[in-house]
């Protein structure tokens, strides 16, 4: 920034409405620092597309119902296991704190879900369900979902192979106490049959705004659903495509090895950045100053927009993403963008503000949160 | 076989009806059975998964109580009194032991779900050591065929006396899970 620019914005019009009291101020940066997590630091292989790795992997103990049919008592077993496992261990307890799903309010199992270290269902769960979490947050087990343990590797950019074997030290430490449901035939047991096999679930989450500008998204989404993965949303199952992010990951857990699968992810996510770069190459060519254009105007409506709503606020922050990827626009730090993208869900704005909000108090503060986020 | 309603078409739909524990059998076209409201496909504006699974299952989707295909809708987990059928209306297993209770009917959705029914990827290593051995075995005596095809008769005996030690390793008996 020159000096020109540093000068306006102490006379920044929005000064009036980000200053709250001193003490609202620290407990927000506090909880500011508690949504941040490893995953959104824009570090990683391949960083400037894909924004993070995740592998999990889902296990089961042999002689006890699942836990969707098990008894409270039967729950109750499994989550002290779990606790004697990984929190009476004199070189993992450190590093690993749990949560008991029922203790949390569910604003803070929102924040949670939205930093992807729980599933949908696990945040509704209120008998004996619980997270398990490395403090960097990079491991997360959650237990008594769907099956009796989930174990999670969540990593910046494009990192399966090490996704793999963390999730996998994790998985052979908890199957040196646990008695694993295992078949020779069909491998670990699960709950669902969609995950019978490895149990292994990788997933990538992409951005691909210069694919999607070329009009290319649709071949390419279809041609990815041919080699037997699934496309998401940002949210997983069920969830829209916005702000040009996608989450692609294996749908095949038997019959293939682990490497197999997680191999496969990568070579197809490999075919896609080099299509992303193609396409973003083909745009510096033929539109930079559109492409400029676009990020500096999405740069400002974030920075000066009084009310904004998420869709739009992802769609910015994809413009903006993809200016500063291709050098067009400088000083915004990707780490910024990434915790922007978390920090201005419904429950992350709800937590910061230690209230419920309608949709139309979100929308207010979430330009508060951007300007505060981006100042 | 003709539809035991209308006598006219095809009958496609063999429906099973327990009332009051009387068992009824019907034999009806598509036409007919639907007509009759034999099978309910309730509006859900979200697909579910499950009845996804009741398709590939050979159960009908969507299909209420009062639909029990033959065969082997009746079978159920001695563990956790889980239906087959119930297991196609929630498509989820109640315990690991349905996957042995159910055993052969689950090839197919697992076909069609995998495009395989074999696991090919991690054993565990206290659960799985005898899993683990055994695969080794298997290999061996695959390398054994190939050498004794090539005439390699000295390798395929010394890979012969490796099987013999590993299958002395074994636990008499068979299993030991655990």
């Amino acid at each position: 920034m020159d000096k020109e620019e540093r000068a306006e914005d102490t006379n920044n019009p929005m000064d009036e409405i980000i200053r709250g009291s001193e003490e609202e101020n620290k407990l927000q940066q506090t909880r500011r620092m508690e949504i941040a997590s490893k995953w959104m630091e824009g570090t990683g292989p391949e960083a400037d597309i894909v924004i993070s790795t995740r592998v999990r992997l889902a296990r089961n103990m042999r002689n006890f119902p699942f836990p969707p049919l098990a008894s409270d008592e039967q729950r109750e077993k499994v989550l002290k296991l779990a606790e004697d496992v990984f929190l009476k261990n004199e070189e993992k307890s450190p590093e690993l704190q749990i949560l008991n799903i029922n203790s949390l309010s569910p604003v803070y199992r929102q924040v949670l879900l939205e930093k992807h270290l729980i599933s949908p269902l696990l945040s509704k769960e209120n008998r004996f369900s619980a997270l398990i979490l490395r403090d960097d947050e990079v491991i997360s087990i959650m237990v008594n979902e769907e099956d009796h343990f989930r174990i999670q590797c969540l990593l910046p950019g494009l990192q399966l192979e090490k996704g793999w074997q963390e999730a996998s030290r994790y998985d052979d430490f908890l199957e040196a106490h646990v008695d694993y449901a295992f078949d020779e035939e069909k491998g670990y047991l699960t709950a669902c049959p969609t995950n019978v096999g490895t149990g292994l679930r990788a997933s990538v989450m992409l951005h691909l705004p210069a694919i999607v500008l070329t009009q290319q998204i649709n071949r390419i989404l279809s041609a990815v659903s041919q080699v037997g993965l699934a496309v998401r949303g940002l949210y997983g199952e069920g969830t829209e495509i916005v702000g040009n992010l996608l989450q692609i990951s294996n749908q095949i857990t038997l019959g293939q090895s682990e490497e197999e699968i997680w191999q496969n992810l990568y070579s197809v996510t490999s075919q896609l950045i080099n299509q992303e770069k193609n396409a973003r190459e083909h745009l510096l060519n033929e539109g930079r100053e559109k492409i400029a254009d676009r990020a500096g105007r999405a740069y400002g409506i974030l920075k000066y927009a009084r009310m904004i709503d998420s869709q739009e606020v992802m769609q910015l922050l994809s413009d903006i993403r993809l200016g500063v990827d291709l050098g067009l626009l400088k000083d915004v730090p990707v780490k910024v963008l990434n915790e922007l993208l978390v920090l201005t869900r419904p429950g992350c704005l709800q937590y910061l503000n230690g209230k419920t909000l309608s949709p139309y108090e979100r929308d207010l503060e979430r330009a508060v949160q951007i300007q505060k986020w981006l100042a | 076989m003709l539809c035991e309603r209308c006598g006219k078409k095809n009958a496609s739909v063999h429906v099973t009806k327990i009332t009051e524990g009387k068992k009824t059998e019907v034999y009806l076209c598509d036409h007919c059975a639907k007509e009759k409201g034999e099978f309910e496909f309730p509006f859900e504006g979200k697909f579910p998964l499950h009845q996804f699974f009741s398709g590939l299952m050979g159960l009908p989707a969507g299909s209420s109580e009062k639909v029990i295909p033959t065969g082997y809708g009746g079978l159920q987990c001695p563990e956790c009194g889980l239906t087959y059928t119930q297991f196609g209306q929630i498509g989820h297993f109640g315990c690991d032991r349905c996957y042995e209770s159910f055993g052969k009917n689950l090839l197919p959705l697992l076909r069609r779900l995998h495009g395989n029914q074999k696991h090919m990827g991690k054993i565990p290593a206290r659960a799985g050591s005898y899993v683990k051995l055994k695969k080794e075995i298997e290999s061996l005596r695959e390398e054994l065929q190939r050498k004794v095809a090539e005439e390699a008769f000295e390798e395929a005996a010394e890979v012969r006396d490796k099987i013999r030690k590993l299958e002395s390793e074994c636990p008499p008996g068979g299993e030991n899970l655990g």
